[in-house]
């Protein structure tokens, strides 16, 4: 099966090329990249699919490092193969699931079935994230070795943050042995006890507890020092206030090896949101004030943050449609991430150069796996966005089995149109 | 241009109002446990002057009191809106007492009937009578006033409006089209 | 005037017109109480549900006294929330409830937001008879009935609310409404229960007793609930009494017409000492009073449902 690309306005940060040129993927790689490729000098063939991606940006395949895929245990919210499916209807080619399932995938057999899982039924390559503690309790450290081998990609508890500060120095000692990156939730369950969304103004005027931005500030400059310390390196997952995007940047100039991600939700919507206690805008860490807004679209700006990551969060009718406070935390972000992270570009904010290396670059080098490229040879993970195309979000439309989302209804400017995962269309708008 | 009639002039009202109130003493005899109860607005001034009335010829102070009936009305619910509340003043028992009902107009009769549905909770009052300044016709249900000042037949689309205040000067009664 | 609303969730939402045509209404039914036959026939036929999650002997009882004298059939249910029984859910009780096409729903529950799920479900008209920490917005209605009573008026008194604010949803109610009416708002409690910004909706915050009650017209004084003391938010009763508790001494920095008021029902002893409930400064038995009289006017204004 080969396919051409034509006329993409091809964007590949890895190799500094921003221009309009064809593609042309053979046996599930990219064989060529020019400007141009004639349709005669390849062989007429009759499995030669041509597309004509005139007036759209063509890019290394996106990769969303933070998804829940509940599979194992909780397959009524999502499963591998329904979390890869809205995956590439959103234009990701690649994602990276939590170990938050049941069983909690702290050994190898649960990685090696979730591996199994997406190799039999998803649309994307699927990299399971393993736990850092055995069933996630932060008390004894699970396998790292024996998970590495299985396929993990990486060590998180999240959902739960490493509470004892000295498992956690361990882990990262640990995990470093492997070369393996530890992607930290941070979240001190002291300050945050009790909480139901963002302590302000708004928390005191609706009579909910609340979360202080200080208790996932001081747990990330803990995991900071912790790095420092260590001589070793820490992801931060989901930052979400301007203290942590502040802990970031200063660690990152002293030299500390910390990077960060956020979700598109902390840049498009603040805690005025929850005024209607609609439980599709409750998810931990909560909306924060537009001050952090604020400060999270700068961070992403100056490079303090490196990845925008969905934490696509699936649930139920049955966890969401109650009363808030019995809510469970988490809203879907497979299908809009793209979408509401364009709306940085269409913003001034970011280049869309900038976008690809935060969605697909940077997560790519962060989680050591090899995508994120378009150069010859590589895998053909790639990601055709129309960055103009108006749409409505309809979460009757999903993939996911998840209606969880706040922006049903939203109108927004950009989507994918096409994702190709190792030389196969596994998503194409009907107009391509 | 609205057409516009006054019907009764302050003198006319004036007169009325005094034939009523020796009606009343006739009727019952004197004033002994007699009540004048205004109804809402448009009753509660006419109770006042027919109780002033009654209090010169007779020489003594009567009772007095007043109704308001929009919690009583049969169609209180059904319109989407909520009136104003009015106060009801009825500091005393009913009982055995001799009630004389006051209201301006006597039109469809609902106004009267809620009126003794509501006095019926104050008590068991010896009879209940009715006076009216003007009985316009219309009645839906079957009630009958006591003492009228004036018979005064009218369409649907007229309107008819007492206006009583305190300078009684300007007392009229006004019937025009709505 | 009208009330165009179909539910009351809260004071948040009503204007200044809105609250003094309530309290007005309130005050003509306040007469019923009052005859010997206490019964209107206005609701005759309509249903009333109270569906009460929390425990509350008093706030369902005064509910149920102003729709049965509205002449309304009344029904009570007490539906539990412990997590150990996990029963129906709110939104298949709700369903239930409208299956049997009551008028009115009155409903009272732990969570913030359980009013407002109902509202947007149900054509009923939805009475929030008190959310979680979040509002309860007929007790601010008969508080502010018996201060407009008294005084005559709201505009420019100085009112102190003591105790656990960021607990307390008779707080919040009355904060937005006394704010609204005009009165000057100051506000008590221990730095732990003080929530974050409050200032910002319109009042002044104090931490000692005397700076508050100071030269006060009237003073609220809200119940301490018991379990605080375990989630750290002050160490003892005793403590708590010693610091702000309203007493036969501090009593003289208010007003010598100070109205002393409560929501009920009153730990004696901790938040209040007997003498000042039971002395001639309280009006909290006229508050109950009231809580009938406005709430009769709040099934009154509301029994139209849908517009």
């Amino acid at each position: 099966m080969k396919l051409l690309l034509k006329s993409g306005r091809v964007i590949d940060p890895s190799q500094d090329i921003d221009m309009v040129m064809d593609i042309l993927i053979e046996d599930g790689k990219i064989s060529r990249m020019e400007k141009d490729i004639p349709i005669s000098e390849t062989t007429p063939e009759d499995n030669l699919q041509i597309f004509d991606l005139k007036d759209t940006i063509v890019t290394p395949g996106l990769i969303d490092m933070h998804t829940h895929l509940r599979e194992p245990g909780f397959e009524y919210k999502e499963t591998v193969q329904t979390g890869s499916e809205a995956a590439v209807a959103g234009g990701f080619t690649s994602i990276a699931c939590m170990a938050n399932t049941d069983p909690v995938n702290d050994n190898r057999s649960v990685t090696e079935f979730i591996h199994m899982q997406a190799r039999l039924t998803a649309m994307a390559n699927v990299y399971p994230i393993a736990a850092v503690s055995k069933g996630q309790d932060g008390k004894v450290l699970a396998e790292f070795g024996d998970l590495k081998d299985a396929g993990a990609v990486a060590f998180s508890d999240d959902g739960n943050p490493v509470t004892d500060s000295g498992l956690m120095r361990h882990a990262l000692e640990y995990a470093c042995s492997f070369d393996m990156p530890m992607i930290s939730h941070c979240e001190d369950t002291g300050l945050s006890s009790g909480g139901l969304m963002n302590e302000g103004f708004i928390s005191t005027q609706l009579g909910l507890p609340g979360i202080p931005g200080i208790a996932e500030d001081v747990m990330v400059i803990r995991d900071i020092k912790l790095a420092g310390f260590t001589k070793t390196s820490v992801h931060i997952a989901h930052v979400s206030t301007a203290g942590s995007v502040q802990a970031v940047r200063e660690a990152r100039s002293a030299g500390i090896n910390v990077t960060a991600e956020t979700a598109p939700h902390y840049f498009t919507l603040t805690d005025a949101t929850l005024r209607g206690f609609s439980t599709n805008f409750k998810m931990y860490p909560p909306l924060r004030g537009s001050g952090d807004v604020e400060a999270i679209k700068e961070g992403l700006q100056d490079g303090t943050i490196d990845a925008i990551a969905s934490d696509h969060a699936p649930h139920s009718s049955v966890e969401k449609d109650v009363e808030f406070e019995y809510a469970a935390n988490g809203i879907v972000g497979l299908e809009t991430s793209l979408p509401l992270s364009l709306k940085l570009v269409h913003d001034g904010i970011l280049t869309i150069n900038q976008l690809i290396e935060k969605m697909s670059v940077n997560p790519a080098n962060i989680l050591k796996i090899p995508k994120g490229s378009l150069k010859t040879g590589s895998d053909a993970d790639i990601t055709v966005i129309d960055m103009n195309k108006m749409w409505t979000v309809d979460t009757d439309k999903f993939r996911s089995k998840g209606r969880n989302c706040p922006f049903n209804g939203w109108k927004l400017k950009g989507k994918a149109v096409m994702t190709i995962v190792g030389g196969d269309v596994k998503y194409a708008d009907s107009e391509i | 241009m609205k057409k516009k009639k006054v019907v009764m002039d302050a003198g006319e009202i004036e007169r009325s109002l005094t034939r009523i109130a020796y009606e009343i003493l006739e009727r019952n005899k004197g004033t002994d446990n007699l009540i004048i109860i205004g109804i809402r607005k448009g009753g509660i001034l006419l109770a006042e002057r027919l109780r002033e009335k009654i209090s010169t010829i007779e020489g003594t102070e009567i009772m007095s009191g007043t109704l308001d009936i929009t919690l009583y009305r049969d169609d209180v619910l059904t319109t989407g809106k909520r009136p104003k509340l009015e106060k009801t003043y009825i500091p005393f028992p009913l009982d055995h007492k001799k009630v004389v009902l006051a209201d301006d107009v006597l039109f469809t009769g609902r106004t009267i009937r809620a009126a003794m549905d509501a006095l019926m909770d104050f008590g068991r009052p010896e009879l209940i009578q009715l006076a009216v300044l003007i009985d316009r016709g219309h009645r839906e249900l079957p009630i009958r006033a006591d003492f009228i000042g004036e018979t005064l037949p009218s369409s649907l689309w007229e309107n008819v409006s007492v206006n009583l205040t305190d300078n009684r000067n300007t007392d009229e009664v006004v019937i025009e089209e709505s | 005037m009208n009330l165009s609303r179909k539910d009351m969730l809260g004071i948040v939402d009503l204007s200044r017109e809105e609250i003094d045509f309530i309290l007005d209404t309130a005050e003509s039914f306040k007469e019923i109480s009052t005859r010997k036959i206490k019964k209107v026939p206005t609701l005759r036929g309509k249903t009333v549900i109270t569906l009460f999650f929390e425990a509350s002997t008093r706030t369902r009882t005064s509910f149920e006294i102003a729709a049965k004298r509205l002449s309304a059939d009344t029904i009570n249910i007490s539906a539990s929330t412990s997590s150990a029984v996990k029963g129906e859910t709110l939104v298949d009780t709700a369903r239930n409830l409208e299956s049997m096409n009551p008028d009115i729903i009155i409903i009272r529950h732990s969570a913030a937001g359980s009013a407002h799920i109902l509202a947007g479900l149900l054509e009923q008209s939805i009475i929030n008879a008190g959310d979680g920490a979040h509002e309860h917005p007929t007790q601010a209605l008969l508080d502010m009935l018996t201060i407009r009573e008294k005084k005559g008026t709201m505009e420019g008194l100085r009112i102190a609310i003591v105790g656990d604010i960021a607990h307390s949803r008779v707080a919040r109610s009355n904060i937005y409404g006394l704010t609204k009416m005009g009165a000057d708002v100051a506000i008590c409690g221990p730095a732990t229960m003080m929530p974050m910004d409050i200032d910002q909706m319109g009042v002044s915050v104090y931490y000692k007793m005397e700076d508050a009650i100071k030269d006060a017209d009237v003073v609220m004084m809200l119940r301490m609930q018991l379990e605080r003391q375990e989630r750290n938010l002050f160490p003892s009763l005793r403590e708590y009494a010693n610091h702000f508790s309203l007493n036969r001494d501090n009593i003289n920095m208010a007003k010598d017409d100070v109205l002393v008021m409560h929501p009920g029902p009153i730990n004696r002893g901790v938040e209040i000492t007997p003498e000042i409930a039971d002395g001639p400064y309280s009006v909290i038995l006229e508050q109950v009073t009231n809580g009938v009289a406005v709430r009769m006017a709040l099934l009154y204004l509301l029994s139209g449902g849908r517009k």
